[in-house]
């Protein structure tokens, strides 16, 4: 007989079935839309058709009198309470619903509470808003020329339609290496506009009950304790009143970090109505209106030697966040982790100016996996890489190998002041290329090429900054990025794990309960990880960044090894020996050279439940907690190869392979680590070929539904081929490194570097994302489009 | 105004008086309580929604629930027949098949169909059968490795 792991295998880390699957496939999650209260009210919000336009009335009389409706917030109602804005993760604030102007398409303007769910649709109809529409900014190169709208007339020192700028590295020594470079690449890229789109849309169930004073909120959250005090905050509510839970979610990729209108709007309708209001948004709403990803608009240099020696990277971006500021990452850090630009490369100098502006675009930019804007990093950079091997005509893969930073250099600070942990990225990328039988392949493109077919072969290699954070350098709105976890031994020796992080698909009632069984030797099975419920858990952050494992992963070992540590000190006691003499194995411990003598860790916790006499200032009971405040964060890295075949007569590009080498350190459940890099992969090939919510010159989003923003489906997606390197981060309790972004953040690169080598027979260097036929064909005729707009 | 309707729901016969405009996924999961199937994209798009009407799969965000009336509908609360789990459940959890869990029901919907008709499917017709349906988390190959264990293990040799 083998433990419970897949095979037999060992029943700590390793392949493990997941511990949630047995309720989704029998169709029992419990999602936040399947959440039925007595009595509960639907809610529907009324949305701006204007991108710009400054209200002028708004009359809810008629829908006041449908026979269903049971309440009508608009503006003027938030204000009386003071909640018609709201503040956001970045330090500005947020209309909840307009009362002076609408900002972007789709701005919420009023919300409906009825009896069902098509009453309250039908009463948005009968909301008459007259609007004086106002010329619209969507073009993010126009935001600040001198007499652009002004968006932001609200902010009482509005300096036109900026919001910041930031810069990082060593703006006069990486012009000195720039002004004797032997070789200079220069591009303008567009990380354009895309979204996470959960398949799973944003909403909430609040019930506020007005005998208790107490408002529980089910959410769909990626953040349950984080929106708990923002809620307290913002309403006015004492904190302990407020409680959030988040059920099962369906998909969050960082679209479930902020708070939405529409949540503010059904809790005010609970408190209006004393009943529970359910507020779902559809799919229109959520591409519109919800945090959106990216929008980076960069221009990218990179200094190098005829050799093919990477000197230095210089970096000017725009970066279009919308109507408001509304970007969620640690406030220190407007432009996210978009400083590891500096790659994977061993540089002399890197400098970057990010400026963000203002637009009539809904509010957003950090979302979709993306490590806080590493994403974009990696594009940029590894875009440049394959530039410099265009121009020098060499092999982009021995160009990395020959600039990847060496094993000996680690821990290596950047030349932008990030200190990677560890990595082995030679042996990484030779991974790679030993996979995809990388010398054929060039082999067999050159024979295709010489039949006049179109084959490309793209390589990106990533490193990735996750696990946020040290509290000294990341808080969001002054909370510290760090996460609690709470452990008990149960008097029958079984496990319970509470922790902060919250599951969208990750598995975390899995392995979290691995590393609790690794730690203390138990079963996997006799480890319940209690989550997503404030009421039941300790306060952290919550999940995105890939900061689960990093941190609460981490806390949790630690809460772990305190338990081994207090057992020890029982089983002594037990014993009648000195601490000092035990030794632990297999949940046991034991005495050093008798191995006979010894308690499990079951006889120990029934014992430390007992009347056993402990020693002087030992507790009863067996249990531990621990707030993990991260010393560093986390460097992941990976070496993917995408290869492509266009043709020629229509640009359709298709994913012929894809390989896959990732190190994310130690690896607790291989089986999930897997299918999370899949899952980015499949992003991957979305963003680069598929997904764009564009706008036309009048500020209508052309993105609203699965119909215009276009997803890959199984038949885009190749087989996936992975392969893995493990390089523990020396810092973290179990090595481990967070895996949940790597893939996204570093596939996009790897198809656009695939396509462009197919069109190397055209001379094309660069064509932004998305690279759909019609792209790839105007890229071909040298007229590539500017995939933001609908406008070439 | 409301409009009678009957309808066969995994075996089980329900009469409801419902607004002629009622989405099926609606009916399911608001009326009956049958919270499995999802809802996702209104457009037909993405198939949280997919159930069978009369063995077929069909996308229940785009029906409306009169439309099944006097017809017999399966969801996924249906696949488990005796307490044992249709083999395309066990080959979700065996091949890693889901993550968040909310394409799950859909896609398991179209994989039963897909093998009642083609018994030992491949690569391809897997992820052709599929195709009218998104998953934002498994990149799709975990869920054409499980349809593929449902397969073998239907057979009889798993």
């Amino acid at each position: 007989m083998g433990g419970p792991g897949i095979g037999g295998a060992p029943m700590s880390y390793g392949r493990l079935h997941r511990k949630e699957d047995p309720r989704f496939v029998r169709g029992q999650g419990y999602f936040v839309d399947d959440v039925q209260l007595p009595g509960m009210l639907y809610g529907a919000v009324l949305r701006s058709p204007h991108p710009h336009a400054r209200i002028l009335a708004v009359d809810t009389l008629a829908a006041e009198a449908h026979p269903k409706v049971r309440a009508i917030i608009t503006g003027e109602t938030l204000q009386q309470r003071n909640l018609a804005w709201m503040p956001t993760l970045s330090g500005d604030r947020q209309a909840v619903l307009a009362t002076d102007k609408v900002r972007f398409q789709g701005q919420e303007v009023a919300f409906v509470v009825a009896e069902d769910r098509y009453s309250a649709r039908d009463a948005l109809e009968l909301i008459d808003v007259e609007y004086e529409p106002l010329p619209a900014v969507v073009d993010a190169r126009r935001a600040l020329d001198p007499g652009a709208p002004l968006i932001r007339d609200d902010l009482p020192e509005s300096t036109g339609n900026h919001i910041f700028d930031w810069e990082t590295g060593d703006a006069r020594r990486t012009q000195a290496v720039f002004d004797d470079a032997e070789v200079t690449i220069t591009q303008d890229m567009l990380y354009p506009r895309v979204h996470p789109a959960p398949l799973e849309t944003c909403g909430v169930v609040a019930h506020f009950d007005p005998v208790s004073g107490k408002l529980t909120v089910w959410a769909t959250t990626q953040a349950p304790h984080a929106h708990r005090t923002l809620y307290a905050m913002m309403t006015g509510l004492p904190e302990h009143k407020i409680r959030v839970i988040s059920p099962d979610i369906g998909g969050g990729f960082g679209n479930k970090v902020p708070i939405y209108p529409g949540y503010l709007c059904a809790v005010t309708g609970s408190m209006l109505t004393g009943q529970p209001v359910k507020w779902m948004e559809d799919r229109s709403e959520n591409l519109m209106s919800t945090c959106f990803a990216r929008d980076f608009h960069m221009r990218g240099e990179l200094a190098a030697s005829r050799d093919g020696t990477i000197r230095a990277v210089r970096v000017t971006v725009l970066a279009d966040h919308g109507a408001f500021n509304g970007t969620a990452q640690p406030s220190k850090y407007p432009a996210g982790f978009f400083g590891v630009f500096t790659g994977s490369y061993d540089l002399e100098a890197a400098h970057c100016r990010v400026t963000g502006v203002y637009t009539n675009k809904a509010p957003g930019g950090v979302a979709y996996s993306c490590s806080f804007r590493v994403t974009e990093a990696v594009y940029l950079v590894e875009r440049l890489v394959d530039m410099l091997a265009y121009e020098l005509e060499a092999d982009p893969a021995e160009l990395r190998m020959r600039n990847l930073l060496r094993p000996e250099q680690f821990p290596y600070t950047c030349q932008t002041g990030w200190t990677y942990d560890s990595g082995d990225y030679p042996r990484t990328l030779r991974l790679a290329l030993e996979i995809a039988g990388y010398a054929e392949l060039r082999k067999e493109q050159w024979a295709e090429r010489a039949r006049g077919h179109l084959m490309g072969i793209g390589i990106s290699f990533f490193t990735e900054a996750v696990g946020a954070g040290p509290r000294k350098h990341m808080d969001i709105l002054g909370l510290g990025m760090n996460d609690g976890v709470e452990l008990r031994i149960d008097p029958t020796g079984t496990a319970v794990l509470r922790i902060s992080v919250q599951t969208q698909g990750q598995g975390h009632e899995t392995t979290f309960a691995q590393i609790v069984a690794e730690e203390l030797g138990l079963s996997p099975d006799d480890v319940e990880v209690v989550h997503g419920d404030t009421d039941r858990t300790p306060f952290g952050l919550g999940t995105y960044g890939s900061r689960s494992t990093p941190v609460s992963g981490a806390a949790t070992a630690i809460a772990a090894r305190r338990v081994r540590e207090r057992a020890r000190i029982v089983a002594a006691a037990m014993l009648e020996v000195n601490p000092a003499d035990l030794e632990w194995e297999n949940g046991r411990w034991f005495v050093r050279g008798d191995p006979d003598q010894g308690r499990t860790l079951a006889e120990i916790a029934l014992a430390a439940h007992s009347d056993l006499e402990l020693p002087d200032g030992v507790e009863g009971h067996l249990d531990a907690s621990c707030v993990y405040n991260p010393p560093n964060l986390t460097y992941p890295c990976g070496a993917y190869i995408c290869v492509v075949d266009v043709d020629p007569g229509t640009g359709k590009v298709s994913v012929r392979r894809f390989i896959a080498v990732d190190d994310c350190g130690v690896r607790i459940n291989p089986m999930i680590v897997e299918g999370q890099v899949h899952r980015g992969l499949a992003d991957g090939i979305g963003m680069a070929l598929m997904e764009s919510i564009a706008f036309d010159a009048d500020g209508n989003c052309l993105g609203g539904s699965f119909m215009d923003y276009l997803l890959p489906t199984s038949l885009e997606c190749p087989a996936w081929e992975l392969g893995e390197t493990v390089t523990p981060s020396p810092h973290h309790p179990i090595g481990a490194k967070g895996v949940g972004e790597s893939a996204t953040v570093g596939s996009p690169p790897a198809v656009v570097n695939a396509v462009i080598d197919a069109l190397r027979p055209y001379g094309v260097r660069h064509a932004d994302m998305p690279l759909t036929p019609a792209q790839v064909w105007r890229a071909i005729q040298g007229r590539p489009l500017r995939t933001d707009l609908a406008i070439s | 105004m409301t409009i009678r309707i009957a309808m066969t729901v995994n075996g089980t016969e329900y009469a409801r008086d419902v607004e002629p405009r009622l989405l099926l996924i609606h009916f399911l999961r608001d009326e009956l309580g049958l919270t499995g199937s999802h809802w996702g994209c209104d457009t037909s798009n993405c198939g949280s929604c997919v159930v069978w009407l009369d063995a077929k799969p069909v996308k229940s965000c785009t029906l409306l629930a009169a439309m099944a009336d006097g017809h017999a509908v399966r969801t996924v609360e249906g696949l488990e027949t005796d307490g044992k789990l249709d083999p395309v459940q066990q080959g979700f959890i065996e091949c890693h098949g889901l993550q968040c869990g909310f394409c799950t029901p859909g896609m398991m919907m179209t994989a039963r169909w897909l093998l009642d008709h083609h018994p030992d499917p491949d690569e391809a017709q897997i992820r052709e059968a599929i195709s009218g349906q998104i998953c934002r988390c498994t990149g799709y190959e975990n869920i054409v490795r499980s349809i593929r264990w449902a397969a073998r293990g239907s057979a009889g040799h798993p």
